[in-house]
């Protein structure tokens, strides 16, 4: 399975490959960590005239803290990097406990961040996280640099609003509120696989254990990850078994999700439910161990 | 009709420099198979899965059919022929290898001695559990997985009872 | 004779270039000149050609030649039968083998069409996708009931339907049985077993040297000599120019004896032709469909029984999958007849198969080889009778196990080797016995499920008894040889694919001959050291080669003796051979080295006795009388999440009789290996086929082989009942692992959820939590 003939550009600066995205368009390619272009090339189902190697550009493998917990992920930051970083473990939780789901070791030493939210794999578990989170992410042309907004970001199966000129260059991570608590848990038929359903929830509660936030997004259900109507049922009530039980029933209702070869639409649904259960006592239960964290900090 | 984009690349295999010319869509398990001539990194998938191809790169284990050869120029490769260079004394890991049947066709095993040295010095005193996970970046249809477990234990073991040298970078 | 090898867990022999990655596999092969090719596959599963223009490919840079079917003149010829239909009465067999490249019409997706030549795989590739083609799609036969339904497509024309052959094997008389049952169970079970996925794919290097008319072949192939004998007829040559390599194999599990593929067929007449060496390499997409695979059967079986649980028949009337063509006749299925009996006393057994043609890939042989198949019937069955009865599902398999007294036990059906199936020896009951305790069955059942299921966690048991036939002829052949430096070459003309023979076979011998078992070499797979044999198949190596090899070995330890007691003046009896030498007992000044011997033996000048034979060598060649019977039992204890349907393990237990053990380490290699396979047919493998014979998860992202997170640590054990059957009273092992698991499964799952209780039964295999909701569904959140 050998890739069809492309040619090799090492980009030398941002605005040499930027240059050559404009001139080349969808003709052109990007390459980050290539674990999902490379494959689909070697299938020959991607056939780029024109690989642009953006490696080189080491600017952009970087992981900032914004102050307040906000942190800004370098396009090319490694999955690896990611998922060992101090800043991300203490500040952004739900990111941490993703990234091991994320395909295996050996693929996560190369695959990027950035790769893996352009490549926009409907299956895959960063995009939900990212819209969870109500991340951003800035895109660049050679005619300038825009943000676009997670929930705009991911349009259809392997599609983003990424225009043929851009390029993905950054991630900003708002600060997780105080009182708040975060879970992922997926279903895969090994670990590492794509799910066949996954969900990110994020809860915030008061001191008075009402809950202030409730934030759900899934892959798997759709040919984009999804946020539910049914998170605002949440908000404002006490977080019952009840009450937990019902917003995970009406979100699995809400979701059409589409079937695989490994998973049927219904037993998709059903997983949805049983997730969106698990993954809100979680983050509940969660929220009460950070909030404690962040007294004991004085934070 | 296109002429091949070829590129020039200096890398680093097994501590040795080699200067090549490769197509840009040489894919670096190729490259180093039939370029280097070094057959020990083997071939299962090309598209990622198996892990039969796995190589360090920069320290790190890659997919080598995830890679082009162009990739490669300036870095750092060891394949499963830089373990027991002098041919003679095998690697730890080889020789745990070898005392705990964690082989058996053999064929999946360079790709894993690679997966499993890095781990090791990452990781020198792994739980099975642990293990378990690294190597489930790795596909074997042989042996079932138990002896390939109790040998890199056994190995991380032995590696733990040497005594430490320091390495070529200081690190 | 001491014997200080065999039986013992030696380290292997073959580590070191395996482990320095120094040991030479098909693709390694690095030839001056050596082009490279790459074939034009069918897009569709059934459909007339009409148009295959390969004009353009031809003129790409790189490209040296493109053949079609009509390049290929009288060569062009469909392949040869390799397992005759066995002698059974009444049976109808239709022979359609597959061709070189495909003419007329394709019958699967991926079957050959052209093969491309060039300086490159990567430019083949190019020339591939540069060639245009038309085909008049035709609707595509894919299930086995609609395949034999009035006015379905015709996978072969010439057919006047897609029946492949129509079997019936009885024995005793199961209406007088079913007329008599105080019970009978009837089910429909369907058997899905998946394709090989060795982690190399299959690869072919073909080589001719016009100068010494000499044909050399690498091959991953699992029989080197059949394959030599073959293309050596096919090419006009004779056998002595023809030489076939095997060297080290990643694995083969049974596709890889599969013969005359085409790629194997084409590139030595293609480098013929070119007068240059040609290299094909599979790659996982194309092993997907170029290289044979199993897959279903659907039984509609029955059991009669007495109330108290002795099996008194069983009728089963089967439908199986033998894809596009047949060309290993009727293996797959005759083992799924036969192993259907297992362990038990079966009086009466009424068993019909119709193999059907579908335009899918080729059914051949993978690691039990149809025996899954029929496992999964009966102690489907069984265990479904020991419920309704009210027995213990272990006590159910005990009360019918053939006696130890009763060996060997005639079970009368045609078994693969064209005999009557014999159960050559098998004592059971200890077998089940050291299972239960192991894995600690009363205690689980008693105790801890109850246990587990108060806390609301669903944990369950399976347990599966089988007979394996193993070891069966025709036969196989080795050479044995103490060189001049000492140490001692063997020869056999099986293959080796990972299960260690270049051990245990230096095993065997080390302790006949004397010598440190790192002192044997053992060449096998290369027809230019040993000019005979069958191959390895069938859980068949050890037994049959390692016979011939020990018969060798013994006669050369006889001459070994002879020359030395000549040597020395005295009787053989004094001598004393070990650790490379011979030595006169009680006078260890009167020694002599192997080496020395050897050098003795062939004289350089001089006269010799009439009737002498140089050297320290022996040719023997071993053929069972018949198959040898190993036997096993598994059992597990699994859990699984009620809500979302996934397992967990807990316990994977395999009390296993294989006879006489030459290295138990390298059989608890085998074992294990089997069993992960196992695990993979029982809840990750399928291959999934659309109406349209699409393959719709041809990679290994999407056909899930497990791994070392899904494959547990497993217990083994093991009894002792040697074969008569051959001097070392062995039996095989090989496919062992592989057997049981998919009714183990079938049977923990179904007490881990409570099945029965809620009335519903788990008839099929594979598994996995989709189709585990999609029969019963789940618990309500």
């Amino acid at each position: 399975m050998k890739p069809a003939p492309f040619k090799y550009v090492a980009a030398r600066s941002a605005t040499e490959a930027l240059g050559l995205k404009a001139m080349h368009g969808d003709e052109a390619a990007f390459l980050a960590g290539g674990q999902s272009l490379i494959p689909a090339m070697n299938f020959r189902l991607a056939r780029p005239a024109v690989l642009i190697d953006i490696n080189p550009l080491i600017a952009l493998d970087s992981i900032r803290a914004q102050g307040g917990g906000a942190v800004r992920i370098g396009a090319l930051t490694r999955h690896r990097t990611v998922e060992r970083d101090p800043i991300i473990a203490r500040h952004q939780p739900l990111l941490h406990e993703v990234l091991p789901h994320v395909a295996h070791l050996q693929i996560r030493n190369r695959g990027t961040l950035g790769g893996n939210l352009a490549h926009a794999d409907p299956a895959s578990e960063l995009p939900a996280v990212m819209l969870v989170l109500d991340a951003r992410l800035r895109a660049q042309s050679i005619n300038g640099e825009r943000w676009i907004e997670a929930s705009a970001f991911f349009k259809a199966a392997l599609t983003t609003a990424l225009r043929a000129d851009e390029m993905l260059v950054e991630v900003e991570i708002p600060e997780l509120p105080p009182r708040c608590g975060t879970c992922f848990v997926e279903v895969a038929r090994r670990r590492g696989d794509f799910a066949l359903m996954g969900v990110a929830a994020v809860i915030g509660v008061s001191e008075a254990g009402i809950c202030t936030q409730a934030r759900l997004a899934y892959c798997g259900a759709g040919d984009t990850p999804v946020r539910v109507e049914a998170e605002r049922s949440l908000v404002g009530g006490t977080l019952s078994t009840a009450a937990i039980r019902n917003a995970a029933a009406s979100a699995a209702c809400e979701l059409d999700p589409p079937g695989n070869v490994h998973a049927g639409k219904d037993y998709q649904r059903h997983l949805a439910a049983v997730l969106t259960r698990r993954a809100l006592l979680t983050a509940f239960e969660r929220c009460r161990e950070r909030t404690i964290e962040e007294e004991h900090d004085g934070g | 009709m296109m002429a091949a984009d070829v590129h020039t690349i200096a890398v680093k295999v097994n501590g040795t420099r080699h200067t090549r010319q490769v197509e840009s869509r040489l894919l670096l398990s190729d490259f180093i198979r039939h370029e280097l001539q070094l057959a020990g990194t083997h071939v299962g998938c090309e598209h990622g899965v198996c892990g039969a191809c796995t190589v360090l790169f920069d320290g790190l284990a890659v997919r080598s059919c995830l890679m082009f050869a162009a990739q490669c120029d300036g870095h750092d490769i060891e394949t499963v022929e830089g373990l027991a260079p002098d041919g003679e004394r095998l690697h730890p890991l080889q020789q745990a290898f070898h005392e705990a049947h964690g082989l058996q066709c053999g064929y999946c095993t360079p790709g894993i001695l690679m997966t499993a040295k890095a781990f090791l010095e990452a990781t020198p005193a792994p739980s099975e559990a642990e293990i378990r996970e690294v190597l489930s970046g790795h596909l074997c249809r042989c042996t079932g997985y138990q002896h390939i477990v109790d040998a890199v234990a056994l190995a991380a073991q032995r590696l733990r009872s040497l005594p430490q040298e320091p390495t070529e970078n200081g690190a | 004779m001491a014997t200080r090898y065999f039986g013992a867990r030696i380290k292997r022999n073959e580590d070191r270039r395996l482990l320095t990655g120094s040991a030479l596999f098909v693709d390694d092969v690095e030839l001056p000149g050596m082009l490279h090719a790459a074939f034009v596959r069918s897009p569709h599963a059934h459909a007339r050609i009409q148009n295959l223009d390969v004009s353009a490919a031809r003129c790409l840079d790189g490209v040296v030649a493109v053949y079609t079917a009509d390049d290929l003149g009288p060569y062009w010829r469909p392949g040869p039968l390799l397992v005759p239909a066995p002698p059974i009465k009444d049976l109808t067999f239709h022979l359609r083998t597959q061709v070189p490249l495909a003419k007329d019409k394709v019958r699967y997706v991926g079957e050959p069409l052209a093969i491309v030549i060039a300086q490159t795989r990567y430019l083949a590739e190019d020339a591939v996708a540069a060639v245009t083609m038309d085909f008049e799609p035709l609707p595509a036969v894919v299930d086995l009931e609609r395949a034999l339904a009035p006015g379905s497509a015709r996978v072969h024309d010439d057919l006047s339907d897609n029946i492949a052959a129509q079997v019936r094997q009885t024995k005793g008389d199961y209406a007088a049985a079913r007329a008599s049952a105080d019970h009978v169970v009837r089910r429909r079970l369907v058997y899905d077993h998946g394709a090989s996925m060795p982690i190399e794919t299959r690869g072919v290097v073909a080589a001719w040297d016009r100068r010494a008319q000499q044909l050399t072949i690498w091959d991953t192939t699992q029989a080197p000599v059949f394959l030599r004998n073959g293309l050596a007829a096919m090419l006009g040559l004779s056998e002595h120019q023809v030489r076939v390599i095997a060297p080290f194999i990643g694995g083969g599990f049974g596709p890889k004896i599969m013969m005359f593929y085409p790629d194997e067929v084409l590139l030595p007449w293609a480098t013929m032709k070119l007068d240059r060496p040609i290299k094909w390499i599979e790659d996982r997409l194309e092993h997907f469909s170029a290289t044979t695979q199993e897959r279903s059967q659907t039984h509609d079986a029955e059991m009669a029984l007495s109330r108290d649980g002795r099996i008194l028949g069983i009728k089963d009337v089967f439908l199986h999958d033998t894809g596009a063509y047949n060309p290993y006749g009727l293996t797959v299925p005759i083992n799924s007849q036969c192993t259907l009996l297992g362990p038990y006393v079966v009086p009466a057994y009424d068993s019909r198969f119709t193999a059907v043609f579908t335009n899918t890939p080729i059914v051949t042989p993978y690691r039990g080889a149809g025996r899954q198949h029929g496992v999964f019937v009966v102690e489907r069955l069984l265990d479904i009778a020991a419920r309704q009865l009210g027995i213990d599902r272990a006590e159910i398999r005990r009360q019918n196990f053939i006696a130890p007294d009763a060996f060997p036990y005639g079970n009368e059906i045609i078994y693969q080797d064209f005999a009557p199936l014999s159960y050559d020896s098998g004592n059971y009951q200890p077998v089940l016995d050291k299972a239960l305790s192991i894995v600690g069955y009363d205690r689980f059942l008693s105790e801890e499920q109850p246990r587990l299921r108060a806390q609301g966690r669903c944990v369950g048991m399976g347990l599966a008894c089988y007979v394996e036939g193993t070891g069966i002829g025709p036969y196989e052949g080795a050479k044995v040889q103490v060189q001049s430096n000492g140490k001692v070459s063997v020869a056999t003309g099986i293959g080796t694919q990972g299960q260690g023979h270049f051990t245990s076979f230096a095993q065997i011998v080390a302790d006949q001959v004397g010598v440190d078992v790192r002192d044997v070499d053992v060449v096998t797979g290369d027809t230019a050291r040993f000019y005979w044999g069958a191959g390895t198949f069938a859980s068949r190596g050890a037994v049959v080669a390692g016979t011939a090899i020990s018969e060798a070995a013994s006669a050369v330890r006889g001459k070994i003796l002879h020359l030395a007691a000549e040597h020395f003046e005295c009787a053989e009896t004094d001598l004393v051979l070990e650790h490379g030498r011979v030595t006169v007992a009680g006078a260890p000044g009167l020694t002599v080295s192997l080496g020395e011997l050897a050098h003795k033996a062939n004289p350089m000048r001089g006269a010799v006795r009439p009737d002498t034979e140089p050297g320290l060598e022996a040719t023997r060649y071993f053929g069972p009388s018949g198959g040898a019977t190993a036997n096993g039992v598994h059992a597990m204890i699994l859990e699984i999440d009620p809500e979302t349907l996934m397992i967990e393990i807990k316990k994977y237990v395999v009390v296993h009789d294989c006879g006489t053990v030459i290295n138990p380490l390298i059989l608890e290699g085998q074992i294990h290996g089997g069993v992960a396979q196992g695990i993979g047919n029982a809840f990750y493998e399928k291959l999934m086929f659309d109406a349209d014979g699409q393959l719709l998860n041809a990679s290994l992202a999407d056909y899930l082989l497990p791994t070392a997170l899904e494959v547990p640590r497993m217990e083994l054990a093991h009894t002792v009942t040697p074969s008569p059957l051959n001097p070392l009273g062995m039996k095989g092992a090989g496919e062992a692992g592989a057997i049981p698991v998919g009714a183990v499964f079938a049977q923990a799952i179904e007490d881990a959820l409570g099945l029965p209780a809620r009335g519903l039964e788990i008839l099929e295999i594979p598994l996995s939590p989709n189709r585990l909701f999609e029969l019963i569904g789940a618990k309500p959140i």
